[in-house]
C-alpha cells in the first residue's frame, strides 16, 4: 500500500491530454489564488496583531476601485476556464463520423458489450487503439453511468434512453470501467476491465470467436420473427413506411412535428408506437413493451441502420475484414 | 455598561418590562409588537410569503405536466377530453364567486358591519367551497367507475394510453392537492367564523379575516390555471 | 465571581420543562435547537465513522455493501438536512436576529416553536427509517432505483424529509417578516449587521427552493406506493425529470448551508480586527447575488445525464457567475483583516480557517463548473472533497466560530481559550488530512458510494481515515468544554470581547425581553473608529 501508489492517472486515450491540459491549468490558477488568500491572510494576522487590550483598527469603509478589480480580473478568468471547458466539452460530445460503434447495456450489476459483428462481452470491453470509438449505451433497469478514468470519458446510462460516449484509446493496456452513479447493492462490483490493443492484435481477438452472427444479422432474424416485415414491406405497399434507406432522415409525423429517425426515435416506436406515428400512416401498429430487451432493441436498430448504410462490412475493424472469416 | 455606546442611545425615559400593569393597548395586541399596525402588516407580509412558497410547492407539478404534455401533446388532448367540462366550468365559477364573498367577508370585517353581516359572508364562502368539494367527489367517483385511475386498474379505450395514464396522474395529484387545500381553507374559514361570532373584528383588528381572504383568493387562482389546463386542452367552441 | 442570586434571564425566568417546551421565546428556542441538532450532528458523524473505518480497506470486509449503501445514505441525509440546513439559522439566527435588529421578539413565536416541533417530528420519521433498517438510495435519491428498485424504507425517511422541510419554510418565513417590519427606529437596511443580511438571504432560498423539495419527495412516495409513472421510464416516465427537480432546490440548499456561516465570518472578521468591514454594500449585495444566481445553476448536476450541449454551456457559464460574490467576499472579509487590530481568540482562528477552506473549497467548484472537466470528476472523491470544503471546511467553521463567539452572551460563562484554540487545531488538522486526499484519488477515478475500491486507492483512504479520526476527536473537545462551562467557567459579563452590536449592549445572558426598551439606532454597527474609547466592560 505504501510502495507503488499511482497520484496521477494514465494518459490512455488522445482526449486525456487534453483534459490534463485543462486540470493543471485549473489547478495553476486555482493554486495561486488559494496561496495568495492564505498568504494574505496570514501576513495581516500576524502584522496586525493586537498588541494591548484597548486597541482598534483604523476606520476604512472601502474601495470601488479594488471592488472592481477583485471583481472584473475573476470573471475574466472564469470566462476563459468557461471558453476552454466548453470546448473541450464539444469535442469530447461530438464523436466523428465513422467512428466504430459498440453497443453496451447496464444492467444490476454488470456491462453487457455487443459489437457490430457481433461479439459480445461482459464487464469487458475490447478497443482498438488509434481508431475512433463510440459507445451506445442504454439501462435495462436504474440509471448507472460508464466510467474510464484512464481515457477521461464518462456518461450516464439512463433507463428509456440511449446516452453516447467516445474515445480514441492510444495506449495498449488494460484500464479499469467503473460504474459511476449509484445503482443498487452491488454498485461498487459494477467494474470491469477495457483492453486497448493493437489493431493487428484486435482483429486477432475480434476473429477469434464471435459465434451468433452479428448485431444486424440478429436484429434481421427478430424483424422477421416479430412479423414486423408484415407491416413494414419493402414495396412500399405495407401499412408501415419503408424502412430501407430511412435511417438518420427526417419524417413528418401525424402530429405535426418533424423528428429524426434516430436510435432513440426507432426505439420509442418498438415500445411505443403511437407517440410519434409517420404522416400518412394509421396509428396501427402494436406494442413490443415486455416482447423485447433491451439487447434485442439495439440488435433492431443495428438492422435497420444496416438497412442504411453501403452493403458489405458491418462496422467493425479497420480494412475491412473479410465477413467470410466469422464462424 | 459603563459608558453610552454610540451605536445605542438608552432612551430618555425607563420602561417598565412588560406586563399588564403598562400602558393600555388593545387586547389583541401581541407583546413583541410595537402598535396594531406594525402587528398587521406583519401579519399580512407572513401570508403573503407563505403564498409564494405554495407558488413554488404547486410548480412543481406545473413543471411536471409541462414536461409530460410538451412530449405528447396529442395524447394530452384526448385524455383531457373525457373530463367534464360542465363540472369544471361551474367548479371554475362556483370558486369566483366564493371569492367575492370573501372579499365582502373582509370588507365587512374592515368597516366593522355587524357580526350577522360578517359571519353571513364567510358562512356563504364556506358553503360555496363546500359545494366545490362535492362536485370533485362527484367527478372523482366517475372516474373510479370508468377505470381511469392510474394504477393497476386503468384502462384506456382511446389511441394513447401511456400518455393518458401520466394525465390522470397529473389531474389527480394536481387537483387534490387544490382539494386538501380548500379543505384547509374550509378549516380556517371557520375558525374566523368562529373568532367572528365572539365580536372579535371590527376596523381596528380584522387581520386575521384578511389574511384568511389571502389564502382563500390563492386557492381560487390556482384552480384558474388549472381549469383550462386540464379541462380545456384543444377544445374549440362549436356553434350549432 | 458572583454568588449573589443571578438577575433575572431568560435562563432562569420559569423552570421547568414546560416553561422550555412551550416556551415563546426566541432564544429558549434557539436552545431547543441547539440541543436537537447536535444529537443529529453526532449521528450522522457516527454514520461518517462507520462509513471510514469500512474503507481502510479495499474490500467490503467490514459491513456488507447493502448495510454501507445505508451508511453513507443516512450519513447524507442526517447532516444534509437536520444538521447543517438548521444549524447556524435555527441557532444563532434565532437567538441573534431579533437582537441584532433591536426587537423584542420574531415576527411570529409561536411559529417559530411550531418550527421546531415539525423540526424534530421529521427527525422522528427519519430516525424511524434509519432504526428499523434504513434507506440505501444515497440522500440524492435518484430514480428509478429510488422508486422502484430500492428494498428500504424510502417513503418513511422521505416523509420525514418532507416534514423537515416545512420547518425550514417557518424559519425563513419569520426571518423575512421580521427584517421587514420588527427594526428598531433608526434601524435601516444598511445599518443591519451582515450576519441580518446574510439570514435574510438564506430566508429567500428556504421559502423559494424548500416548497419544490417537498414537492418531489411527495411524488417519489406517490410513484412507489402507488406506481403512477412519474419518473420510472418503465411505467412511462422520465428520470432526468427527477434530477431537474431535485437539484432545483438542492443546489440552492448548499447557498442555504454556506451563506449563514458567511454572515457569521463577517461578523468576526469584523469584531476580532475592531474595524468595520471592507466594502459593507458590496458585502450584503453579495449574499443577495448568491442567492439569486444560486436558483440558476442546477444543471450543473446533470452535464453527463446526456441533456443537451447548449443546456450544459447556460449552466456553466451561470456556475462560473456565482463564484464571483462569493470570491467578492473572500477578498473583502481580507481586506478588513488589514490595518485591523487583530486578535487570536478561537472564534478568531475559525474565521481564519473558514476564510482557508472555503475558498479552497469554492475554488474546486470552479473545476466543476467547467464543462470539459467535469466529464471526468463527476461523481468520484473529487466532489466528495469538494462538498466537504465548503460544507465542513466553511460552513462547520462559520458555526463553531459563532459558537465560540456568541456562547458568553447566550450562557453568560466563558469557556477556556487554551482548549479552545487546541481544539480548532485539532479540527482544522483532522479535516484537511480526511479530505485532501480525496481530491487526488477522485481524479484518479475512484468513484463515490463504493463500498469496495480498486486496491491502488488504498493509500488515500487510510490518510483520509487517519484524518476523520483526529477530526471526530476534535468535535468532541468543545462539547466537553462547553459542557463543563455551563457550571464551573467565569462569568462573562456583557461584553468580553470589546465588541460592537447591538447584542454586546444587553446583559449576557440577556433578560427575557431582549431590551428594557427599544433601542434607537443613529449609525450602523462595527464603528470602531479610533477617534472612541474602546469601552471593556
Amino acid at each position: 500500500m505504501f510502495t507503488n501508489f499511482p497520484f496521477f492517472p494514465q494518459q490512455a486515450s488522445e482526449q486525456a491530454a487534453q483534459i490534463d491540459a485543462l486540470y493543471f491549468f485549473l489547478i495553476a490558477v486555482t493554486g495561486f489564488f488559494a496561496v495568495l488568500i492564505a498568504v494574505l491572510v496570514s501576513v495581516f494576522a500576524v502584522k496586525f496583531h493586537r498588541r494591548h487590550g484597548d486597541e482598534v483598527g483604523v476606520a476604512i469603509h472601502g474601495s470601488l476601485a479594488l471592488e472592481l478589480l477583485w471583481t472584473i480580473i475573476p470573471l475574466g478568468i472564469c470566462m476563459v476556464m468557461f471558453v476552454w471547458g466548453a470546448q473541450v466539452f464539444f469535442h469530447m460530445t461530438r464523436p466523428p463520423k465513422g467512428a466504430m460503434e459498440i453497443y453496451v447495456v447496464g444492467k444490476q450489476w454488470m456491462w453487457k458489450a455487443q459489437h457490430r459483428d457481433g461479439a459480445r462481452e461482459i464487464n469487458e470491453l475490447h478497443v482498438p487503439i488509434g481508431r475512433p470509438v463510440k459507445l451506445v449505451m442504454g439501462s435495462e433497469d436504474v440509471i448507472h453511468s460508464f466510467f474510464i478514468p484512464d481515457f477521461r470519458v464518462k456518461a450516464d446510462v439512463i433507463p428509456g434512453r440511449y446516452n453516447t460516449l467516445w474515445f480514441t484509446a492510444s495506449k495498449p493496456g488494460k484500464y479499469h470501467i467503473f460504474c459511476t452513479q449509484y445503482c443498487g447493492t452491488k454498485h461498487s462490483a459494477m467494474i470491469g476491465t477495457v483492453t486497448a490493443m493493437d489493431p493487428s492484435d484486435y482483429q486477432v481477438w475480434l476473429s477469434g470467436g464471435a459465434g451468433g452472427g452479428t448485431m444486424a444479422e440478429n436484429g434481421a432474424k427478430l424483424f422477421a420473427d416479430l412479423s414486423c416485415n408484415t407491416c413494414h414491406l419493402e414495396n412500399g405497399q405495407g401499412r408501415g413506411p419503408v424502412l430501407k434507406g430511412l435511417y438518420g432522415k427526417q419524417v413528418l409525423t401525424t402530429g405535426g412535428q418533424i423528428v429524426t429517425m434516430d436510435d432513440a426515435y426507432i426505439r420509442e416506436s418498438v415500445l411505443q408506437p403511437q407517440a410519434k406515428v409517420v404522416s400518412g400512416f394509421q396509428p396501427i401498429m402494436p406494442t413490443f413493451q415486455g416482447l423485447v430487451t433491451e439487447e434485442q432493441l439495439l440488435q433492431l436498430i443495428a438492422y435497420i441502420k444496416s438497412l442504411s448504410e453501403p452493403t458489405s462490412s458491418a462496422g467493425t475493424g479497420t480494412p475491412a475484414p473479410d465477413a467470410t472469416v466469422k464462424k | 455598561m459603563s459608558e453610552a455606546h454610540p451605536g445605542y442611545q438608552p432612551p430618555p425615559v425607563a420602561i417598565h418590562p412588560p406586563g399588564h400593569g403598562h400602558t393600555p393597548h388593545h387586547p389583541y395586541l401581541q407583546h413583541h409588537f410595537d402598535n396594531m399596525e406594525q402587528q398587521a402588516e406583519a401579519s399580512t407580509l407572513g401570508m403573503w410569503t407563505f403564498l409564494v412558497t405554495e407558488i413554488m410547492f404547486f410548480g412543481g407539478l406545473f413543471m411536471a405536466y409541462l414536461v409530460y404534455r410538451w412530449q405528447s401533446p396529442l395524447g394530452f388532448q384526448e385524455a383531457s377530453h373525457h373530463l367534464n367540462i360542465y363540472w369544471g366550468a361551474a367548479n371554475t365559477a362556483i370558486l369566483i364567486i366564493s371569492s367575492l364573498t370573501m372579499a365582502l367577508a373582509v370588507r365587512a370585517a374592515q368597516t366593522s358591519q355587524p357580526v350577522r353581516t360578517q359571519i353571513g359572508w364567510l358562512v356563504s364562502t364556506m358553503v360555496l367551497g363546500a359545494a366545490f368539494l362535492g362536485i370533485k367527489a362527484i367527478e372523482y367517483s366517475d372516474k373510479f367507475r370508468d377505470h381511469i385511475v392510474p394504477g393497476p386498474y386503468f384502462q384506456w379505450e382511446g389511441l394513447y394510453p401511456k400518455p393518458a395514464e401520466q394525465f390522470y396522474s397529473l389531474y389527480f395529484a394536481m387537483t387534490g392537492l387544490h382539494a386538501l387545500h380548500m379543505v384547509i381553507g374550509l378549516g380556517i374559514m371557520a375558525v374566523i367564523t368562529w373568532m367572528a361570532s365572539r365580536k372579535t373584528f371590527d376596523s381596528e383588528y380584522y387581520t386575521p379575516v384578511e389574511v384568511a381572504g389571502l389564502y382563500w383568493h390563492f386557492v381560487d387562482i390556482v384552480w384558474i390555471f388549472l381549469f383550462p389546463l386540464l379541462y380545456l386542452i384543444g377544445r374549440h367552441y362549436h356553434a350549432a | 465571581m458572583e454568588t449573589t442570586a443571578a438577575p433575572l434571564n431568560y435562563l432562569n425566568n420559569g423552570h421547568g420543562l414546560a416553561s422550555w417546551l412551550l416556551t415563546r421565546d426566541h432564544k429558549r428556542i434557539a436552545l431547543l435547537y441547539l440541543w436537537s441538532i447536535t444529537v443529529f450532528f453526532f449521528l450522522g458523524g457516527f454514520f461518517a465513522l462507520m462509513i471510514r473505518l469500512e474503507l481502510l480497506t479495499p474490500a467490503a470486509d467490514m459491513v456488507q455493501p447493502e448495510t454501507y449503501n445505508k451508511l453513507f445514505t443516512m450519513h447524507g441525509v442526517v447532516m444534509v438536512f437536520f444538521f447543517l440546513i438548521p444549524s447556524i439559522p435555527a441557532v444563532l439566527g434565532n437567538f441573534l436576529l431579533p437582537i441584532m435588529i433591536g426587537a423584542k421578539d420574531l415576527a411570529f413565536p409561536r411559529i417559530n416553536l411550531l418550527s421546531w416541533y415539525i423540526y424534530i417530528l421529521g427527525g422522528m420519521f427519519t430516525l424511524v427509517a434509519a432504526i428499523t433498517g434504513g434507506v440505501d438510495t444515497g440522500w440524492t435519491f435518484y430514480a428509478p432505483y429510488s422508486t422502484s428498485a430500492s428494498n428500504s424504507h424510502v417513503i418513511t425517511a422521505g416523509v420525514g424529509i418532507f416534514i423537515t422541510g416545512f420547518s425550514s419554510i417557518l424559519t425563513g418565513l419569520n426571518f423575512i417578516v421580521t427584517t421587514h417590519r420588527m427594526r428598531a427606529p433608526g434601524m435601516t437596511w444598511f445599518r443591519l449587521p451582515l450576519f441580518v443580511w446574510a439570514h435574510y438571504a438564506t430566508s429567500l432560498i428556504m421559502i423559494l427552493g424548500t416548497p419544490v423539495i417537498a414537492i418531489t419527495v411527495l411524488l417519489v412516495a406517490v410513484e412507489r406506493g402507488l406506481h403512477l409513472g412519474i419518473f420510472d421510464p418503465a411505467l412511462g416516465g422520465d428520470p432526468v425529470l427527477f434530477q431537474h427537480l431535485f437539484w432545483f432546490y438542492s443546489h440552492p440548499a448548499v447557498y442555504i448551508m454556506i451563506l449563514p456561516a458567511m454572515g457569521v465570518v463577517a461578523e468576526l472578521v469584523q469584531a476580532f480586527s475592531r474595524k468595520n468591514i471592507f466594502g459593507y454594500t458590496f458585502v450584503a449585495f453579495s449574499s443577495l447575488a448568491i442567492a439569486i444566481i444560486g436558483f440558476l445553476v442546477w444543471g450543473h448536476h446533470l452535464f453527463v445525464a446526456g441533456q443537451s450541449t447548449y443546456a450544459g454551456l447556460v449552466f456553466s457559464i451561470i456556475s462560473f457567475f456565482v463564484a464571483i460574490p462569493s470570491a467578492v467576499k473572500v477578498f473583502n472579509w481580507t481586506a478588513t483583516i488589514y490595518k485591523g487590530s487583530v486578535s487570536w481568540d478561537s472564534p478568531m482562528l475559525y474565521a481564519f480557517g473558514f476564510i482557508g477552506l472555503f475558498s479552497i473549497g469554492g475554488l474546486t467548484g470552479l473545476f466543476l463548473a467547467t464543462l470539459g472537466m467535469d466529464i471526468h470528476m463527476h461523481d468520484t472523491y473529487f466532489i466528495i472533497a469538494h462538498f466537504h470544503y465548503v460544507m465542513v471546511g466553511g460552513a462547520i467553521f462559520g458555526y463553531l466560530g459563532g459558537m465560540h463567539y456568541w456562547w458568553p452572551k447566550i450562557t453568560g460563562r466563558m469557556y477556556p481559550e487554551g482548549w479552545a484554540r487546541f481544539a480548532a487545531l485539532n479540527i482544522f488538522v483532522g479535516f484537511n488530512l480526511t479530505f485532501f486526499p480525496q481530491f487526488i484519488v477522485g481524479y484518479l477515478g475512484m468513484p463515490r458510494r463504493y463500498a469496495m475500491y480498486a486496491p491502488e486507492f488504498q493509500i488515500y483512504n487510510v490518510l483520509s481515515t487517519a484524518g476523520a479520526t483526529i477530526l471526530g476527536i476534535g468535535y468532541l473537545i468543545p462539547m466537553d468544554y462547553f459542557t463543563w462551562s455551563l457550571k464551573y467557567a467565569p462569568l462573562a459579563g456583557d461584553n468580553p470581547w470589546g465588541a460592537r452590536g447591538l447584542e454586546w449592549e444587553i446583559p449576557s445572558p440577556p433578560p427575557t425581553e431582549n431590551f428594557t426598551a427599544t433601542p434607537i439606532v443613529t449609525e450602523g454597527t462595527h464603528q470602531y473608529a479610533p477617534s472612541r474609547e474602546v469601552g471593556i466592560v
